[in-house]
């Protein structure tokens, strides 16, 4: 048992959780989340992937990857909350 | 007796877990963002655990705070609605039969098993890309390994990164011009004073993340997060108002980024370099100025994300001011 195999089971978990949100969710919001959290479960794996036993030093090539995937990620989340508003303006105008 | 620090990182994953199953779970879509953003920052905190301090902070100021401050926005936005409609519970998944639920639910446990097994039977520590990474430190022009990763080795990740972000915000601005005339991006008072008080700071330590990224955790996406902080509180405080005739500076603040990068990136090519290659006693000169430029044109396109609509003649808020 280590740090990384305990934060590792956490990351597949998450990602399992999300997973199962995404597909069975309604609610747009709440579904955008539910992709969030496979995003960071994916993230926990590869940062465990790059961890050392500390006096080691960790690889910084996940590092740099999952730094460029949090940053896709909002990206995404940003274009994916507009459309979400979008859909909302069009649903309340074809109730009036 | 077992490690303390063991017994703190199986607390800390057992409650990451508990809020993903607490965001999801939750009615309340306020209390189901808030809780999101209380796990990005335990995930944050484990990363610390893992070594991956640079993870960490990009993962609270842009997965975490500014993400938040999106969907924050969105649901200000999609609240406006009768209120007979908004006492409406939305929170139970509505429409889906049992039946395609526990198959959902049944396959998920099979992708998660077969996830565990492949992670479990994976040797960790494996040697990985420390040893080539730790090799041509010397010749990267920064003694940080991640910033050498992602402004050298891996450069043209990191512009196609910036490419992404500005693909994003053209989205944004293309939708916006359909929505209606919704409420103006304010989620409430925010006294100004405070604002006045914070703005510099916040601006110092932008800054100094950005700087300090050449040799210890920190960079240009860390800074350009933390500066687009001040952007948001710039407009939630209304010190600033976007107006039409802004439009033409941000949209040259979204590109400069991106276009200084890959200018950059093809003008050191030529006399035997590759693009990115940049020439070594140079390196650190021209990685500082595509770090500068880049968390420029980041903290404009994030705040830009945030306010959403582009400027136009007269919003609906100015009119009620």
């Amino acid at each position: 048992m280590n740090t990384g195999l305990i934060f590792g089971m956490t990351g597949l978990a998450v990602f399992a959780i999300g997973l199962f949100g995404a597909l069975v969710l309604v609610e747009p919001l709440r579904r955008v989340l539910a992709l969030k959290l496979c995003s960071v479960g994916a993230g926990f794996l590869l940062v465990v992937a790059a961890w050392r036993e500390p006096p080691a030093m960790a690889d910084p090539v996940p590092h740099a990857l999952v730094i460029t995937g949090i940053v896709v990620m909002i990206s995404a989340t940003a274009v994916a909350l507009v459309l979400i508003r979008r859909l909302h303006t069009l649903e309340s105008n074809s109730d009036d | 007796m077992p490690d303390p620090l063991l017994v703190f990182d199986a607390l800390l994953g057992l409650a990451i877990v508990a809020l993903a199953v607490a965001v999801l779970a939750v009615r309340d879509r306020f209390a189901m963002i808030v809780l999101f953003i209380v796990f990005g920052l335990m995930s944050a905190l484990a990363w610390v655990r893992l070594a991956a301090p640079d993870v960490a902070l990009a993962e609270a100021a842009i997965g975490t705070g500014l993400t938040g401050a999106l969907l924050l926005t969105t649901l200000h936005h999609v609240r406006e609605a009768p209120p007979e409609q908004v006492a409406e519970p939305v929170a139970v998944p509505m429409g889906v039969p049992m039946g395609v639920i526990a198959v959902n639910l049944g396959l998920c446990a099979v992708i998660l098993a077969g996830l565990s097994l492949a992670f479990l039977s994976t040797p960790l520590q494996a040697p990985g890309l420390v040893a080539p990474v730790v090799q041509n430190m010397a010749a990267s022009g920064v003694e940080h390994p991640v910033t050498a990763v992602l402004l050298n080795f891996r450069a043209y990740d990191t512009l196609m990164e910036v490419v992404v972000l500005l693909a994003a915000i053209i989205a944004v601005w293309m939708v916006e011009r359909g929505t209606a005339q919704a409420p103006a991006p304010v989620l409430g008072e925010i006294y100004r004073g405070f604002a006045r008080l914070a703005l510099p700071a916040i601006v110092v330590i932008g800054a100094y993340l950005l700087w300090v990224g050449a040799y210890a955790p920190g960079g240009a996406f860390q800074g350009g997060a933390v500066l687009a902080a001040v952007g948001l509180l710039l407009l939630l405080s209304r010190l600033y108002r976007p107006r039409p005739g802004h439009r033409p500076v941000a949209r040259l603040g979204f590109v400069l980024g991106t276009a200084t990068f890959a200018a950059v990136a093809l003008l050191v090519a030529g006399g035997g370099r590759m693009p990115f290659e940049y020439p070594a006693e140079h390196a650190k000169t021209l990685i500082l100025l595509i770090e500068g430029v880049v968390t420029l044109s980041i903290a404009v396109t994030l705040a830009a994300l945030f306010h959403g609509r582009e400027p136009e003649a007269i919003t609906v808020s100015e009119k009620r001011v």
